[in-house]
Formats: C-alpha cells, structure tokens, sequence
C-alpha cells in the first residue's frame, strides 16, 4: 500500500480571487511584505497496490481525470510506501 | 410536435422542479425526470442539466457530476446532435464534461449573486435563440457563487470568432459594461454555445423567468425558441 500525497496548483494565469482576498487580510494584520498569495489544494489518499508502477497509473489517472482541472490546474504528487 | 424535455436530477440539483414547471406548465410540454444514476434518457428530445450543488460543489463546481451514470447518455446524446441546455450547475457541468471550452471561477466579489440581470442577446441564429430577434436585451436572474467564466485567450477569440458567446450581461439598454458584469466573467460572458450549436450553458436561470405570476417571462423565449425548432420540423 502507498501513501499518496497530491499538490494541485492554479497556473499563474488563471485569477484567484481567494488568494486576492485573502491577502487583503494580510494587509488588514500589518503583513505589508507578504504578495503573490494563492489558494492551492492539498489531498492525501492511499492506494491498496503493491507495485509502484501500477499505482502510479492510477494516480495520474485519478489526479488528470478528477483531482484536477488540466485547463487551469497542475498537479504533482509524493508516493510513499506505508506496508 | 411539441419535443419531450428530460430534466437530469443529480444529488444537489435544487432547480429541478423549477425546470420541470416552466417548460410543463409554462411551455406546454412533456417533462419528465431522470434521475442520475439510471442511464435512460426515456425518448427525451432535448435534455436540461439544470442548477443547483450537484455532489455538494467539492473538488470543483461540476467535477463530480460528470461521472454520474446518467451522464454518459447524455454526453452519448449531445454528440448525436441531440439538443443539451446546461443552466447554472448545468453550465458547471458542460465545462467540466468537457461539451463546452472554459473553466468557472468563484465571483470575482466572493459573494453569491442572487439579483436580476440584463442579457444581451449575441447571436440570435441559434436552435436556443431563434425566438429573440426582438427582444432583446432580456431580464433574468442569476443566483451563483461560481460564475466567473473563464477562458484563455485563444479559447475567447475561437468563441467570438464563431459566434459561440450567445449571451453577455449588459445594462436595461444592452449596452456591454463593466458594472453590468456580476460576477467577473470574461468578456461579460452569461452563455456559450458549441461549435456544432446543439449544447448551450448558461448562467442565468431562464427557467425562473416564464410566469407572469413571477413578473419574468423573458426566459419563456428561449424554451420557445428550442421548441420552435421541433414545430418546424414536423
């Protein structure tokens, strides 16, 4: 069994209004060095396979079809055995 | 003929009965539902994915509905030709499903929007539009968190080029300004059609406008331009 842990990340080009929001915030507490503030995703899931190989074609095939949007999001993950 | 409308009812559609009741009652036509995990479309003529929190709005707006057993017949439907109208969580849907190009934001306010809008009416040459040459602009209301449309700008142009942007918000006048956009959306965009016209998403809820009851009817307009097209015909 793996530990799976995927990075979904907004490209650049794509507006988030969340972070804009937010980083508004920042200003609010007195953060005037803090920029650039995006909301990103972090899911972890397991996968009940043995061979890496195999559980790394699900994983792209989970992250491409479903975790991420590929017109407005990239994706990287960390695969970690656990049994 | 009068088309036969099959309404799709996934877990979280809350607009489902308002579809129903305007093109039943409103429009005079056969309805029917079809629930998303069956994948028969029981002979319907043009298909509704209409609003709502489909699978709760998690992951992304529209990401999860794509998978429901339903929507195979209707991606299977819409590439036949057969005529799909996505409104609001239906429009999420489309571009998830990937039958429309683009992507949705969150507002650009960060606020749900719940208000009348005004629509311009781009291209009236269309199976969903064919009714409006002389209305327009029209008045319907939006009510999303989640209608901030997006496109790159190759996507955009592609759009504008074949005249697929069907609606953009603009004021009582139809004018195309910036404080008549609700939510953020590219290029004031409300609608957009495919490329082949058969599948239309938009934002704002026609089905909501088609009582005098309400003091909308607008909405009227566009059920009765998909119908015109089956009278047509026979």
């Amino acid at each position: 069994m793996f530990k799976v842990k995927v990075f979904i990340k907004r490209r650049t080009s794509i507006l988030d209004p969340q972070g804009t929001a937010v980083e508004k915030g920042a200003k609010l507490l007195g953060l005037n060095n803090i920029s650039g503030t995006r909301i990103n995703k972090f899911i972890e899931f397991n996968i009940n396979l043995s061979d890496e190989q195999e559980a790394r074609k699900e994983i792209e095939l989970y992250c491409s079809k479903l975790l991420a949007n590929p017109i407005m999001e990239d994706y990287d993950y960390q695969i970690e055995k656990i049994k | 003929m009068r088309p036969k409308f099959g309404i799709v009812v996934l877990p979280g559609s809350n607009c489902d009965h308002d579809a129903y009741y305007a093109v039943k009652h409103s429009l005079k036509c056969d309805a029917e539902f079809l629930w998303h995990k069956d994948t028969n479309l029981k002979n319907s003529d043009v298909i509704i994915l209409p609003g709502g929190f489909s699978y709760g709005d998690y992951l992304r707006v529209g990401a999860i509905a794509k998978f429901s057993p339903i929507m195979d017949s209707v991606l299977n439907f819409a590439e036949k030709g057969g005529i799909v109208l996505g409104i609001c969580n239906g429009f999420q849907i489309l571009l998830e499903s990937g039958l429309l190009p683009g992507v949705m934001l969150k507002n650009n306010s960060l606020k749900f929007v719940c208000k009348d809008v005004y629509i311009s009416v781009e291209n009236k040459e269309t199976i969903f539009t064919n009714n409006l040459n002389n209305h327009t602009p029209l008045k319907i209301p939006v009510a999303h968190g989640e209608g901030n449309y997006f496109a790159d700008k190759e996507t955009l142009n592609s759009l504008i080029e074949n005249n697929q942007v069907v609606f953009r918000y603009s004021d009582s006048r139809g004018n195309i300004i910036e404080s008549s956009n609700p939510n953020g959306s590219v290029y004031n965009i409300a609608g957009i059609i495919n490329k082949r016209g058969n599948v239309l998403g938009m934002m704002p809820h026609p089905e909501r406008a088609c009582s005098n009851l309400l003091h909308r009817e607008d909405g009227k307009l566009i059920f009765s331009s998909i119908i015109n097209n089956f009278i047509k015909r026979s």
